[in-house]
Order: C-alpha cells, then structure tokens, then sequence
C-alpha cells in the first residue's frame, strides 16, 4: 500500500466527497473537548496495546523498505546498468525483489492485525453503548429521541470505526514517509532537494486556502440543503393534505426554489473543493519537470547522476500522498471525534435508580399494593400525582379512570419503579417497593399495554417473552388460556411463524391477544391493564374480554379502564382527574354520588333523544361479583339512583298531581318516561305527561333498602 | 445497468458540459502521459548527450504540460460539476414533480421514510456516479490506454513484460471485486439486522424493563454484533491482503522493467530514459486498472439506487382526470354511493368495501360508525377521489366523481383527515392552507367554529404562532382543531370530518358540532368517529362491519333494529369517562 499512491489520488477523493452528501454535507463538525475524547477513545484501543506496538513497529519496517525501493533503482542505474554490468544488475534485483516482497508482506500483517484491532475495539464499543443504555431510565428515553440514539449507535461508531481502522498505521505512515523523503533527499542532494521541496509549501497554502472557500461554501451548502430537506420531508409527509387541499402546484413552487439553490451552491461549493486534486496534481508535474531539468543541469555539472534524478522523481511523486493523507485524516478525526463524544455523552448518562444495597430478593407477591401519600412529577414543579392513597387486597380489580392526562400511565410507571416518586410511599405486602430488588418486583408485575409491541420473531419467541424459561408447552397452554390459540394455528407457519417488523401481519386483537399470552407466560402476582381505546370487531372484543377475565384470575389488577363492563366489573373504581383521586366506590356508587364521574358519564349522553343506557343504570341488575359479597347486586331498579331522582322532585316540590312536572323541567332526559313506564312499582306516578313523586312509596322503598 | 442508463438520459440538458468535459480529459490525460515521454528526451537527448539547450527546452515543455494538464482538468472539473449537479436537481425535480402527481394509493406503496431515502441518498449516489462518469471513468480507460501504447511505441519488447503482468491484474481485480461484493453485501445486510434489532430495542423498551428482558436483549444484540465484526472483519482483511498484493505486482514489474530494461541498455536496444519512462507509463498503466475495480462497487450501489429511483418515476398516478373532465360547480352536496365495492391495490386482495349504497342528502349529517379495518376511511376517501371505486359509482349532484376534474372535485369537498396534518409555518397559514387568499375574517370565523380561536388567542403570537418543527408543540387535540378549521375555510358543499375529534375532549366536541350544524347548514356533512357520542345526534348513521353497511338509520332507530350498534352503544362507556 505504499507505492506511487499520487495515482490513486483522485479516488481516494471520492469517499470523501460522498460525505457531503445530503444530511452530512459539509463543513466538519468539531468535538467540544476534542483531547478528552481521544483520550478515552485511546482507552478502547489501549487494550490491544500489544498488537498496536506490533503494527506500528511493521509499518515503521514497510515504510522503510518502500523508501529503500526508489533508491535502489536509482543506485542500480547508476551503479549496473549505465557501467553495464550484468551480475550486479541481477544482484541488485534480487534484493529489490525481496524488499518488495517484504515491504508487501508487511503491509499485509499490518493490516491483518488492525483490521482485528479496529472491529474488535468497535464492537465492544457497540457493546458497552448498548448494554449501558438498556440499564437507562424510562425519563431518558422521554427526553431522547429514537432516531437520535440509533444514530449514536450507528452512524457515529461508523465514523469512529473509519478512523480506528486507518488511522493508526496511516499516522506512522504518513510521518514516516515525510521524514524519510525529506531526510533521504538532504543526505542524497540537498540543492536538488531545495529545488525538489519548494512547491510543497505552495501546495499546502494553496491547497488551505481553497479548501477554506470550499468549507464556507459547504457550509451555505448545508443550510440550503437543509431547506431542501425540511420542505421535501414536510411536503411528503404531508401528502395526503397536499392532494385533499389541491396544493401540488405550491408545493412544486415551494420545492423548485429550493432545489435550485441547491444546484447553484452546490455547484460552487463542490467546484472549489475539487479543484484540490488537480492543483496538486499541477504541483506533482511541475516539480517533477524541476527535478528533470534541475538535476540533468546538475548532472551535466557533474553534481548528480542520473540514478539520482530517478529517485528524487520516483521521491517528489511519494511525497505529496502522506501530505493529503493527512489532511483527509485530519478531517475524519474531527467528525470522529464529535461522535466519540457524543457517544460518551449516553456512556456518561447514569443508569437508572440503583437497587438498595439491603433490597430483599422476592419469589412471589401476595398481591397486596397500597398507595400513601404519593406525590409525583416528571418535571419538578409540574406534579402529576398529588397525595394519591388508596389499597388494594390481594386478588382485587382496580378501575382506574379519568380524562385524557390525569395521571393514570404515571401511576403504572411509578408502580413499576421506572421513576421513583417524590413524596409518600408505595407498598406491596406491606414493604416499600424501594426496599425489593428492581427487577424483582417488576418481575412480580405483569402489564399488557394498550400499544403492543411485537419482536420480530416467531409466534413462539414473542410469547415465551413473558418467561424465556417457558416450554413450548406452556408457551402453547398460555395461548389457549388467551384465545389466541385458535388464530395461530391458522398462521402459514403455526407457532413458528415470522412476525415481520411490529407484527404488523396481525391484527390489532390478534396482538393483543398475544401479548395477553404472554402475560400469563410471565405469571405475574400483580396486573396492569391498559384496555385499547379502540374498537376491533365484536368477536374478537369477545374474545378478549373473556382473555383478560382469566389473566386477572387470583390477581390483583389494575386496568386503566374504557369500557362499561370493564369498570362494572371492578371491585373499586378510582376516578382520576388532574392527578388526584377525586371519588373512588364501584361503579354505582359513583353515579349515585352525582359527583365528578357522573357528569363525566353523563356528558357522554347528554341530549342523547331516546336511548337505554340511561334507563339501565336504574334497571338492570349490576353482575354478582362474589369479592363484594353482592352488596349491590340485587335486582330491580338500583334504588341509590332512584333516590337522587326522586331528590330532584322533592326539592321541585313535585309530590301531587297539581304540582307534576316534566322531566324536561325537572332537568331529567325524555327517557325518563320510559323508564317510568317500564317501573312496576316505583316511586314515580304520571299525571297528563308530567311526574310527581310519591312520598309514601318512598317511604317505603327506603325502608325496603335500608337507606 | 439499465436503470443506470436511463437516469443517464437526464443528463441530455447537459450534453454540451458532458462533451466538453470527456473532450477536455482526453487532453489531461494526453498532457500527462508526455512528461514521462519529456523526461526520457531529457535524459537521453540532454545528458547523455550534454545538450544543455535541449534541458532546458523540455524542461520548459514539461512545466507547460503539467500546466496545461492542470487547466484542462480545472476546465473539466467545472463542467463536469455543473453537469452533474444540474443532473441532480433535474433528476430531483422530475421524482418530487412526479410524487406530486400520486394518488393515495401510489403513496400506500412507499413509506415517507423511503421516498425521502430516493430522493436524497439514491439520488447522492447516482449523482456521484455521473461525476464519475465525467472523471474517473472516462480517465483512467483513456489512461490504462495511452500508457500501454506509450509503453509500445517506447520500448516494444519491453511491452511483453505487461502481456505476463496484466492478465495477472485483471484476473485479482476481477477476482477480488467478485469475493469481496458479496461482502459487502453481506455487511450491509448485518449492518441492517443490527439497526434492526437496536430499533426494537429502543422502541420497545418499555416492554423489555417491564418483564426485565435486558439480558436477553443484551444476548441478542451481540448475537448481531458478533456477525457484523465476523463479515466486516473478512472484508478488512481481505482489502489488507489485496491492497499489498496488487503493490507488489506493480513492483515486481517495476524490477523485471529494470532488469531486462537494464540487460537491452547493455546490448544498445535500449536507452536509461527509456527505462525511467517506462516505469512511469507501468505503474500509471496498473493504477488506472485498480482504480476501476475499486469503482466496480460504487457502479452496483448506484444501480441499486437508480433502480430505486426509477421505480417511483414509473409509478402511474392511480386517478387520473379524464381528458373531457367537467367542472363541479354550484352543487348542491347530494352524494350518492351506488352499489361501490373496493380493494386496495390491484393485485386483486381481499375487498375493503362491497355493495355500498346510500344517500347523503345536503343539509344532513351522515355518520360512520365501525371497528376499526371495517372501511370507514376507505369510504369517504372515495368522495374526493382519494382512491377510485373498483365497482359501482360515487355521485355528486347526479355526476360521477371520475367524471369532473380533480380540482373541481377537492374545492368543492372538505376533509379533515383522520391524521391531523399540519406544515411548519403559522397558525394562519396552516388554516388558509386550503385557501391561500381567505381573509382574516373568515379565517378566524372558521377557528371559531373549530373551537381553535380561544386557545390560538392564548399563545403569546395569536395566529401567528409558528407551528411545526422549530414553533410551539401543539396537542394532538389543538392539531385536529386547526385541521377541522382548515377543512370549513374552504366552505365546502361536502365536509368530511374523518375521525377529527378523537382527541378533542367531549364537550368541546359537541360545541364543534353545535357551530358546524350551523355553519354547515347548506353542506352535506360526513363524520366518522371511533366514539359513539360523536355520532348521536346525526340524521343519518351508517354502521359498517367489514366493508358493508351492516345498518342505516339515526340513533332511536338503530337502537332499536340494530343489535350491532347496540352492541358497541352498549360497550362502550365512551370517551366521556373513559378518554
């Protein structure tokens, strides 16, 4: 890899040129702190500390022997082929045969060793990058975006890895070759030198100069591609508005403008920039057109030979390739650098909140939570949770409902301690979760999450997830228990079948019948539910409903609820509204208490013109559920509800004939008369399309129900 | 190739540029080659024969040729840069111009992530590619030419050595470029799996603290890490072998030249200038053939980008207007759905909507109710002629939509889609989107009726707030709003609200609806909700299962006759509490 490299110049070119390709293009970007950052990446290297030296001390002997070449071609004209003498020309072309083969022998284990070196240091780079950011916190991943980190870990390690895997043998090199030329010249003829030399510092301004024009001009050139970028992205992103508007043809304008900025800047900017090669190229010839000339004039003066003149052309022409080496190194470094740093930058981000020391390890919970006092923020200053109490026995349904943003996902992440709470305390079987070991307790926690998130993978992987150590047999129990047995069977592979990216070949249900599977795989002692908003089709709702009544069997369950039956079904509802729990009783407690949830229900239906829902509430019997000891669940008209009606025509004064009034005006809806008419024996009498209340029927309906 | 090829053909506006700059590299080239040719006159014809005038002539004519080489290749570099940079922003304008043109259904084939990818990096390829072309391609066969007849015309006998040398190259070159693409196929592809794995890690990571899966992850990734170093650890040391190799050959030619060189300058054939100039011609010789084997890889990745590119180029907008199309004017809104089927796609999947029909009456608001995949976007995309019907016709005011111009059509609907879609740019804009030149009267009318106006009013710049990337983030409940305003600026005669209030809470969502009944009062409005509050109190409800209208009629009715609706009426406790 040493001779003659000017040849190859311009290609050499050309990668780097396709950095400033859009998204990189242009100006390097620099590292902050520039020496700590190589510092550090020194340190991945310093392990290969042994085989480094070793390469290094082979490039040092390749070099050599590469600058040895030159010279002895040129001892060999002067020495053997101009006196003619054959033996020594044989000679001396064995050794030159053997230089070269040497030289190239090195250079092969050279690269042998630092192509072990540099992917091996790169990918315990990945390594460490990857295994430090899964101990990161929940927060973190909030504050940094996806696509930034995949770059850090790709694209920055890249640029790394291109400097790792050149730049150590490069320097040596690259320094070498410098000194030796210079020194090698000197001792040879140092007024040739001097004349060989002197477009070198020429080259070099020269080559300064323009690259700093062709740097700015990148930079312009950045900035309008940057534009570019944004309104094609923009534009196609939003594509479907652009057609459903007719905007095609602002968007045509919009786009044009900025294309042709580009295609001018870019212009300019990649014109100045190429222009390096070729003036270098300007200065190789010439200076060989000096040595040339220079040294046959020195010649004729008997000064030099014209062995001499060969190896300072063959000299001239190695010369100038370390001297862009350089430069390009120089240039790769610095935008190593920036992602070194920006991959220490996530190295240095400390993981999330460590185990105590003292943490008990746990098999299995109970079941029991309790919540004190909590208090959380994300953002200090902004709480989400203010003094959240509430407790929940072992085996017992938790509804927990509110409007959009009232905290319910909070309480699942703080439960599951992806963030750590603020004030209070929260306890499972009587123990502050602070004191159980993390990955214990959130091991002791199961949660099926209204975003189900599928691993590439079979069927089989996606649902042995829950516990690796599951049979295939459990895997399988597992699926029937969530209904999903039935669809994966049907699956061209059965269980083996590749989900592709995001299971985005299953339904909406069918994945989340999988990842209910995969709950009850992973057997947690606590639930947290997070039921879909989403309608899917009535069968498969079936199906899922009757899945998650057997995942909740003989646990306790959270379910962040949107569904009628879901929060009937609860043992206790805790409506949430701006982090705090405002009410909390089942479900017909809570319509009883005419209180926030109430209205919540109620401004679903509101001016609803005819429809059961309202009536039901009165009506129906609410389902037995044996945890309550069926408290409320007689059948017949739920008197709770009945009794806030007939409160609104006692306080009307509503409770005869003459003073009967509409539901309208009692502020009821119309179906009150149907409700009404549907009542065998309620306390609500007619008169001439108005109501009254019976005072004595109430009476006896209080009695009745020991209200 | 032939994807390469064709892309070629938008270099035509450039032919002039092309032309010159292969012209002027054939002169660089030419330039070059003569100063080894100089240096054998100056050796032979000056020193050896003391000729001091003969020195300094050529010395001057090489200085002459290394600047005329260079000004040749200064010409040749702004040509060949204009050329292809012109190249690219035609190439560009053609595939953005062409996107321009698709349909809904040529955007389902594309993610926004691979239409951007065609028309950056593909592009950034295919354009390195065309400089190339107009450089190094054209170079170095015009090189590896003239060197080998230099080395001929210099010194034939000699020229055998190249006979041996030669086919000794190409055979490495030929053989290295058809172990090693496979290679680096094979690292991109473990490139690919790592991104893979890395991207679910970090988008499910969530799912992985929850059931504690970090060491399995852990295992995984390095499961990938592992293969990526194995592959590019063989492609390192197979470019740390070759790379040597090669130079060592070039050297070894380099002695043979000497040895033999050295054996005819003692038998009078030859001349020491002759040597040195021909060691100069052999090295430029095997470097030219180096240089392309080293560009083979770059020619494939191109190939694969053009073939990208072209792809989109070829893509046939899916609705296009008829030749005679009439315009859609002063109608009156009345949509009639006859008997329409559709299927997405051509290949014949399975139908998203069969047999629909029915009739939007203006004045009325029509409802769409169904799970989700049941076709309710699907239908009313077929208003606007998002997509096309694949049986039976949609009418407006009698005339079927594939019948009037498309800018007709889409003035006359407005829609506000179920993603809210908003540009970097202000409030206002993004309001006027659809009507650039409405007044400030109406736009704010229309934010009124969005229930936008009061919580624009609240940011510190009113309307002109800058919204998007760099501008203030707006919830998803303020995006729909300032949609659905956008959709009522444009004071369409059909409205189609598709699921545009799903993050709005539920009393502002009736009051939306309160405003838009009457502002709307002319219109026939479509709305499509997920929540069954949303469409209580429209006249008209649709209930689609499975690409069929399961029911029709308005909410007493339903109830009554419908057990479906009842079901999801029933089921769902709806936003209100549940939101």
């Amino acid at each position: 890899m040493s001779n003659n490299k000017d040849q190859q110049g311009e290609p050499r070119e050309q990668p780097r040129l396709m950095q400033h390709g859009p998204g990189r293009m242009g100006a390097v970007e620099k590292a902050k702190d520039p020496r700590g950052a190589l510092r550090r990446l020194m340190g991945y290297l310093g392990v290969y500390g042994g085989r480094i030296a070793l390469a290094v001390a082979l490039t040092t002997v390749s070099t050599l022997l590469t600058l040895a070449g030159p010279y002895l071609i040129g001892v060999a004209i002067d020495q053997y082929v101009i006196p003619r003498d054959w033996d020594g020309l044989f000679m001396i072309s064995l050794v030159l045969v053997g230089v070269y083969v040497l030289a190239g022998a090195t250079d092969m284990v050279v690269g042998w060793v630092m192509a072990a070196v540099s992917q091996r240091s790169l990918k315990d780079m990945r390594r460490d990058l990857f295994e430090h950011v899964q101990t990161l916190s929940l927060g973190f991943f909030d504050r940094t975006q996806s696509g930034d980190l995949m770059s850090r870990l790709t694209n920055d390690i890249d640029a790394i890895g291109a400097v790792l895997s050149q730049s150590v043998a490069e320097v040596t090199r690259s320094s070498l070759i410098i000194v030796g030329v210079i020194v090698a010249m000197f001792i040879l003829k140092p007024w040739l030198a001097l004349a060989s030399l002197f477009v070198f510092p020429i080259m070099i301004v020269l080559t300064a100069v323009v690259g700093k024009r062709a740097r700015s001009g990148f930079r312009a050139l950045q900035q309008s591609m940057g534009r570019l970028n944004g309104v094609m992205q923009e534009t196609i992103t939003g594509q479907r508005a652009v057609i459903a508007f007719g905007q095609q043809e602002s968007a045509n304008r919009k786009f044009g403008s900025a294309n042709a900025d580009v295609k001018a800047l870019g212009t300019k900017a990649e014109t100045l920039a190429m222009l390096v090669p070729p003036l270098m190229g300007i200065l190789g010839n010439a200076n060989i057109a000096i040595v040339a000339g220079v040294g046959s004039w020195m010649t004729l003066q008997g000064l030099a030979t014209i062995g001499t003149i060969s190896v300072f052309i063959a000299y001239s022409r190695r010369f100038a390739e370390p001297l862009r080496n350089f430069s390009t190194l120089y240039n790769s470094l610095q935008s190593a650098l920036a992602g070194a740093e920006r991959v220490f930058e996530v190295l240095d981000t400390e993981p999330e909140i460590e185990d105590d020391p003292e943490a008990v390890p746990v098999e299995r919970f109970r079941g029991e939570v309790e919540f004190r006092d909590v208090d959380f923020s994300y953002v200090s200053g902004v709480p989400v949770l203010k003094r959240v109490s509430f407790r929940a026995e072992p085996g017992q349904r938790i509804a927990i409902v509110g409007p959009t943003g009232a905290g319910k996902t909070t309480m699942v992440n703080i439960l599951s301690r992806f963030y750590d709470i603020q004030g209070g305390s929260i306890a499972v079987d009587g123990r502050d979760i602070r004191e159980y070991k993390k990955n214990d307790l959130r091991r002791q926690l199961g949660a099926v999450l209204q975003d189900v998130f599928l691993f590439s993978g079979s069927v089989m992987d996606n649902i042995r997830y829950g516990r690796l150590d599951a049979t295939d047999e459990e895997v399988v129990e597992a699926a029937r228990l969530a209904n999903a047995d039935g669809f994966i069977r049907r699956l061209p592979q059965g269980y083996e079948t590749e989900l592709s990216e995001r299971g985005s070949n299953l339904s909406q249900g069918q994945r989340q019948l999988l990842s209910i599977a995969r709950a009850i795989v992973a057997d947690p002692s606590i639930l947290i539910l997070d039921e879909a908003t989403s309608s899917v089709d009535t069968r498969t709702e079936v199906q899922i409903q009757e899945a998650l009544k057997r995942l909740m069997e003989g646990r306790t369950s959270f379910v962040i609820a949107h569904r009628l039956s879901t929060i009937r079904n609860a043992d206790t509802v805790l409506v949430i509204n701006k982090g705090e729990i405002v009410e909390r009783g089942t479900h017909e407690e809570l319509l009883a208490a005419r209180g926030f949830y109430y209205r919540l229900y109620m401004s679903q239906f509101k001016g609803t013109s005819g429809g059961p829902e309202f009536e039901r509430i009165i009506d129906e019997p609410a389902p037995a559920k044996p945890q309550m000891g069926g408290g409320m669940g007689m059948g017949g008209p739920n008197p709770g509800r009945m009794m806030e009606m007939a409160e609104a025509f006692l306080k009307a004064g509503a409770v005869s004939p003459d003073t009967a009034k509409t539901p309208e005006e009692l502020g009821l809806p119309p179906q009150f008369r149907n409700m009404v008419a549907r009542m065998s024996q309620g306390p609500f009498l007619e008169h001439s399309g108005s109501y009254y209340v019976s005072e004595e029927k109430l009476k006896q309906m209080r009695e009745r129900s020991g209200m | 190739m032939s994807s390469l090829r064709r892309s070629f053909g938008y270099l035509r506006p450039y032919a002039r540029e092309s032309v010159f700059a292969v012209i002027l590299l054939g002169l660089v080239v030419t330039a070059e080659l003569s100063i080894p040719r100089l240096v054998q006159v100056i050796i032979d014809e000056g020193v050896a024969k003391q000729d001091m005038d003969v020195i300094l002539r050529t010395s001057l004519l090489m200085i002459g040729a290394s600047l005329l080489s260079a000004l040749f290749m200064i010409g040749n570099t702004i040509l060949a840069i204009r050329a292809s940079r012109g190249f690219e922003a035609d190439l560009r304008g053609a595939l953005f111009k062409k996107i321009q043109t698709f349909s809904f259904g040529n955007l389902d084939n594309y993610t926004v992530g691979q239409m951007l990818t065609r028309l950056t990096s593909d592009l950034n390829q295919v354009r390195l590619i065309i400089t190339m072309s107009l450089r190094m391609f054209t170079r170095m066969p015009l090189t590896f030419i003239g060197s080998i007849t230099l080395m001929w015309v210099t010194n034939p006998r000699l020229s055998l050595i190249m006979v041996v040398l030669l086919p000794i190259t190409l055979l490495l070159v030929t053989a290295f470029v058809k172990i090693a693409q496979p290679l680096f196929t094979k690292v991109q592809e473990r490139v690919d799996y790592l991104n893979q794995v890395l991207q679910e890690n970090l988008t499910g990571i969530r799912v992985v603290k929850a059931f504690v899966r970090m060491d399995h992850e852990a295992g995984r990734f390095e499961g990938a890490n592992e293969e990526l170093f194995r592959t590019s650890l063989k492609v390192n040391r197979l470019l740390s072998v070759f790379m040597p190799f090669i130079m060592v050959l070039l050297n070894l030619g380099t002695v043979a030249v000497l040895y033999y060189g050295g054996i005819q300058v003692f038998t009078g054939v030859a001349s020491v200038g002759q040597i040195m100039a021909f060691i100069n011609y052999l090295s430029s010789a095997m470097f030219s053939v180096i240089a392309l084997g080293a560009m083979a890889g770059q020619i494939s990745a191109a190939e694969a980008s053009a073939k990208r590119i072209n792809q989109v180029l070829d893509e046939v907008p899916e609705v296009m207007e008829k030749p005679d199309a009439m315009t859609l004017d002063n109608v009156t809104g009345r949509v009639v759905f006859d008997d329409v089927s559709f299927t997405y796609g051509n290949d014949g999947g399975a139908p998203v909507l069969t047999n629909i029909n029915f009739v939007a009456e203006p004045g009325t608001t029509l409802a769409i109710l169904g799970a989700t995949g049941s076709g309710k976007s699907s239908l009313v995309n077929l208003i606007p002629r998002f997509y096309d019907a694949t049986g039976g016709r949609v009418t407006i005011d009698g005339l079927d939509v594939r019948g009037v111009s498309l800018e007709s059509l889409r003035s006359q609907v407005g829609i506000s889609l179920q993603e809210s879609i908003l540009f970097s740019g202000t409030v206002r804009d993004n309001i006027r989107y659809g009507r650039p030149d409405a007044s400030e009267e109406e736009v704010v009318e229309a934010a009124k009726a969005a229930q936008a106006h009061e919580f624009i009013t609240g940011f510190p710049d009113g309307y002109d707030t800058v919204v998007g990337q760099r501008g203030v983030n707006l919830s998803g409940g303020q995006k729909q709003r300032i949609a659905i305003a956008r959709a009522i600026l444009m004071k369409p005669k059909v409205l189609i609200l598709d699921d545009s209030t799903s993050s709005v809470d539920v009393e502002t969502e009736a009051k939306i609806e309160e405003e838009l009944r009457r502002l709307m009062k002319d219109s026939t409005n479509f709305v499509i909700a997920q929540r069954i509050s949303t469409v209580l109190k429209a006249d008209k409800i649709l209930v689609l299962e499975n690409g069929s209208v399961a029911a029709e009629g308005d909410h007493a009715t339903l109830m009554e006759t419908s057990p479906i609706y009842r079901d999801i009426y029933e089921s769902q406790l709806g936003g209100g509490v549940a939101q």
